[in-house]
């Protein structure tokens, strides 16, 4: 139980998410999360009035409820296997951070961001609105996300995806050095 | 009851991403800032492993539980959507400190404001919708 409360090491981490991958592809699947904002699209009716929503989303149903054990699952480790112990960042990264105004780790999410405060001040709000809306129409101009590409592309050495991962870094990096000490 | 291992994958999903800290933003700072190793050994565990398992199921031909062959579709090939999408996914990524499976799962945590991200990020999906054609691929 000691090891279940702990923070997980990084290569069990690794190990479970190439297994999860790997079930799903034994069930049929794929490994890919972002398809899941397109389908909710569809589920919502969007497909009368958008041609790219108008498809089968029910064949998709299967990743919807992985999105809904997603939930559960993060429910469940708050309420059952968590410590809730500060995330355990790198001194530099304190160091960092502490320059933008955001205080050392005292849960997972900083309250400078995530907390009530933020979200409902104009700032705070625009700045999750603005991530969401970027991540949400990158994911599909790029064909895929974290899991798509880094997970399931890179697996399979598709050039495309390791393309995609070269974005996803120049994009943060971008955000990271240039405009996150601009905005805050 | 076909749909329960979908959900028991996604359970198992949520709580790989909150206890390994992936579904943290202070840990996706930390990975653009190169300060620790921590993230780039968890995508690259999995990595190194689905290189191995994606060739041995091709080596093998092995079947999905339905007897059916494994099958991996090649993406399309192109540039500029993998360039411009990734890098505007990035800028998002960094900044919500979040991709869109932790979204989910942060939600779950008990972070409610990640529903605000989430639900953007359906909007950022509408949105490449509506203007996908007038888009370089």
């Amino acid at each position: 139980m000691e090891f279940i409360l702990q923070p997980w090491s990084w290569w069990f981490s690794g190990i479970m998410i190439a297994a999860i991958m790997f079930f799903l592809m034994y069930f049929g699947q794929s490994f890919g999360f972002s398809s899941n904002l397109r389908t909710i699209c569809s589920a919502a009716g969007l497909g009368k009035s958008t041609k790219f929503f108008d498809f089968d989303w029910k064949a998709q149903t299967w990743n919807l409820v992985f999105l809904i054990g997603a939930i559960l699952g993060g429910f469940i480790s708050r309420e059952f296997l968590s410590s809730d112990a500060p995330v355990l960042i790198s001194e530099a990264t304190i160091q960092d951070l502490s320059k933008l105004g955001i205080a050392a780790p005292e849960s997972m999410q900083p309250a400078e961001l995530f907390g009530l405060d933020a979200v409902l001040s104009v700032k705070g709000f625009m700045l999750l609105a603005f991530g969401g809306l970027m991540v949400g129409f990158g994911s599909r101009y790029a064909g895929g996300c974290t899991s798509g590409h880094a997970i399931s592309g890179l697996s399979d050495l598709q050039v495309p995806s390791l393309i995609a991962v070269m974005g996803f870094f120049i994009g943060g990096l971008l955000m990271t050095y240039l405009f996150i000490p601009l905005i805050f | 009851m076909k749909f329960v291992k979908f959900l028991l994958l996604g359970i198992v999903f949520g709580i790989v991403m909150t206890k390994s800290e992936a579904v943290s933003w202070y840990r996706i700072q930390e990975m653009f800032r190169f300060q620790a190793f921590h993230m780039y050994g968890i995508i690259g565990t999995a990595v190194t492993l689905g290189v191995a398992g994606v060739a041995l199921i091709k080596r093998f031909r092995m079947r999905d539980f339905s007897g059916n062959p494994i099958m991996f579709n090649p993406k399309e090939k192109s540039v500029l959507r993998y360039l411009i999408g990734g890098t505007i996914f990035g800028l998002g990524w960094a900044l919500s400190g979040a991709c869109p499976g932790p979204m989910v799962v942060n939600i779950g945590y008990g972070y409610w404001a990640m529903a605000v991200v989430f639900f953007f990020a359906l909007v950022g999906t509408y949105l490449y919708a509506l203007i996908k054609n007038k888009l370089p691929h």
